[in-house]
């Protein structure tokens, strides 16, 4: 068997696969939370109970009201970010003056009360999400079989992630957005609605973590747990991509999906805190990340 | 306001105090300290304290004229959250007896506070044979399996049936190891060789990296050290990636509960060794129908062993006259125990229950006749080749 540093080449490229499925969840949440960042200036701690909430909508839509897996791809996110909407302009919309910390706060607690509720509700064990009967069955690709449905993830998010990046630096609605942020009474004084822009811009971050929650419900189990075990890992990921950066995030997300998944091949205890040791190397290399922009 | 708040502290204080006295007025109280929301919740949980519940009705809901209660409380896979809990029942709710579910690591939590306590703990469903060896007391009892027994009968019959290179996927934490040592010994007395482990945090969301990374060891055995969710979810995903393809997985630790969400088509041959099965024997079909008329599911070895064991301890308590626990535990060392659960088993002097353990095969979807008929029998394993003959010498009061 062909094998690179004593590791046989077909563990190397399973675990490579692998880290690129994990790598596409990785994206499609850090770039909600760079959208939200980088537009808003708010650091969105309820990222992951809005990832958690999407996996429960696919849940919920196929267990009390016979929705299958399509619908509430489109659905789950539509509802969450409906959610997510209330909550900006309940609560949030009223701390943009204020420190970033304030911000911070008061999303954690949103996050909070949403995995209380849903544990009071369904309990801490996972629930089962059956994959959809069209992405049954495996490719095989000689060192691996890899599931129909790990592929779609890939594909499905790089996808999202691509019309994302593109909607924000090459639209004019994006410029737009951009202008906003950086001068939004100027903006405003084209006759533009700022506020609305704003509110939209955190439903539309809110609805790519639910969609990344509806795409992982078939792969991990649907528990109100899974959301904050991620947000971490994916805010290292902002971190080292430069909080703010939307290539940046796409990018880093893969990247550290990969390292993550190579790790597991050389010392698998180590991988669950390799992305947190890069964080730390980014931040004393480069404080504003490999994508950001200096200060 | 801060005098205030001083009446109210005391307030709560003075009820605190006084509620043992109200508790243990003339009854005997039973507690359960089990996972009821987490990944053990579907092979005991709800369904092994409607099990308890049965066998107090069963035995007429009082013993020596004084009300049977029985106290439940989720654990949370935490060990500071049982042993507190049991601490608290024992200190205030005048707790006689305590049935503990799964979970190797808060049984053996809970085993010290029954030591320290005087109180007799029955552990049902934590498979950690330490639980009767290294963390043994006088008032332990282990039940319905341990990871000895397990080893001994799963182990086993794979090597004998060529099996014999083995990769393990080990719950990271003491039933996982211990199951893994276990089995480890009877794959290398019998010939065979381990090839390597993982080890996978418990109730881990994704088992696909740790099945390539067994797959790309070349055993011919996968050996899941794990139980509940984790092994649902671990076979899952092992069929998902092709891997039962090319490794014959074993199950060191399944349930009827996990075969059954897992379905036939892909659990079909599986070797499992249990303690119990509902399709034995009629005491066992008669016990499982009545269970099943009442959670709409067959009993687990688990909940079967809840009724057997309360069972056993108001028998024993009736005997003996009197809750006393050195009393009862003499009691319950002496008695054979011949019920639905088991023909002929006993309390060895280090607390296992020593009885026989059948090694079953998952049947195929087309052996299967009736609802839940999973599993045929491959060989009924008298107690002493299961559980070992001799009590655990590494047990410290037998030192004594």
């Amino acid at each position: 068997m062909t094998s690179v540093f004593g590791v046989p080449l077909p563990a190397i490229l399973g675990q490579l696969m692998l880290g690129l499925v994990n790598g596409s969840f990785y994206a499609l949440l850090s770039l909600g939370l760079a959208v939200i960042f980088g537009l808003l200036g708010v650091v969105n701690f309820a990222h992951g109970a809005f990832y958690m909430l999407g996996a429960f909508a696919a849940f919920v839509g196929w267990q009390k009201f016979g929705l299958g897996y399509w619908w509430m791809l489109l659905l789950g996110p539509l509802i969450v970010a409906l959610l997510g909407i209330a909550v900006e302009r309940l609560f949030l919309r009223h701390l943009y003056r204020l420190d970033p910390l304030y911000g911070l706060l008061l999303t954690f607690g949103v996050a909070m009360i949403a995995e209380g509720v849903m544990h009071a509700h369904f309990g801490s064990s996972g629930n089962y999400y059956p994959v959809p009967g069209l992405l049954r069955g495996g490719l095989h690709l000689g060192f691996m079989v890899l599931p129909v449905y790990r592929a779609w993830v890939i594909v499905a998010s790089l996808g999202v992630c691509l019309i994302t990046w593109a909607v924000i630096e090459r639209t004019s609605l994006g410029a737009t957005l951009r202008a906003a942020t950086e001068n939004a009474r100027l903006v405003q004084a084209f006759g533009i609605n700022v506020p609305v822009l704003v509110t939209c811009t955190y439903g539309g971050g809110v609805a790519l973590a639910a969609l990344a929650g509806v795409l992982s419900a078939p792969i991990i189990q649907v528990s109100p747990l899974m959301g904050s075990s991620v947000v971490i890992v994916v805010f290292a990921v902002v971190v080292i991509g430069g909080m703010g950066s939307i290539l940046g995030a796409i990018v880093s997300g893969l990247a550290l999906g990969v390292i993550e998944g190579l790790t597991k091949v050389v010392y698998p205890e180590a991988s669950n805190i390799v992305v947190f040791v890069i964080m730390a190397l980014v931040l004393v290399w480069r404080p504003a990340g490999l994508f950001g922009r200096d200060p | 306001m801060q005098k205030s708040i001083l009446t109210a502290l005391c307030a709560v204080l003075a009820c605190a105090a006084t509620s043992p006295a109200r508790a243990a007025d003339g009854q005997v109280v039973i507690g359960d300290i089990d996972d009821l929301s987490g990944v053990y919740a579907d092979v005991a949980g709800q369904g092994a304290i409607e099990a308890a519940n049965m066998a107090i009705a069963d035995f007429g809901g009082t013993v020596l004229g004084r009300k049977i209660v029985l106290l439940t409380t989720d654990h949370q896979n935490k060990p500071d959250i049982g042993a507190s809990k049991f601490r608290e029942w024992a200190d205030q709710s005048g707790l006689n007896m305590l049935l503990g579910g799964s979970n190797t690591g808060v049984s053996i939590a809970m085993s010290k506070v029954a030591g320290a306590k005087k109180i007799p703990f029955f552990a049902i469903g934590a498979g950690g044979a330490s639980l009767t060896g290294a963390d043994c007391t006088p008032y332990t009892v282990h039940y319905a399996y341990d990871t000895t027994a397990l080893g001994n009968g799963t182990a086993s019959a794979i090597v004998k049936n060529g099996g014999k290179t083995w990769f393990f996927l080990t719950a990271d934490y003491a039933f996982g190891t211990q199951l893994q040592e276990s089995a480890t010994r009877v794959v290398n007395a019998n010939g065979g060789k381990v090839q390597g482990a993982v080890r996978v945090p418990l109730g881990a969301a994704d088992f696909s990296s740790f099945l390539l990374q067994a797959q790309s060891s070349g055993a011919q055995v996968l050996g899941l050290a794990n139980a509940g969710t984790d092994f649902v979810n671990s076979m899952k995903a092992a069929n998902e990636f092709g891997i039962t393809s090319a490794m014959k997985p074993a199950a060191l630790l399944a349930f009827i509960a996990d075969i059954h969400s897992l379905g036939l088509a892909t659990t079909q041959g599986l070797y499992l060794t249990t303690g119990w099965y509902w399709d034995l024997n009629e005491e066992t079909r008669a016990f499982g129908r009545r269970y099943f008329a009442k959670m709409n599911k067959m009993p687990t070895m688990d909940q079967a062993g809840y009724y057997s064991a309360t069972m056993q301890y108001l028998n024993a308590v009736k005997a003996a006259g009197s809750t006393d626990p050195d009393g009862v535990m003499a009691q319950l060392r002496k008695t054979k125990i011949n019920d639905a659960f088991t023909k002929g088993g006993y309390v060895r002097a280090d607390g296992v229950m020593v009885h026989t353990m059948y090694v079953m095969q998952v049947k195929t979807p087309a052996e299967s006749k009736y609802p839940w008929d999973y599993y045929k029998l491959i060989k009924a394993m008298p107690g002493e080749e299961a559980y070992g003959s001799q009590p655990d010498a590494t047990c410290p009061f037998l030192k004594r």
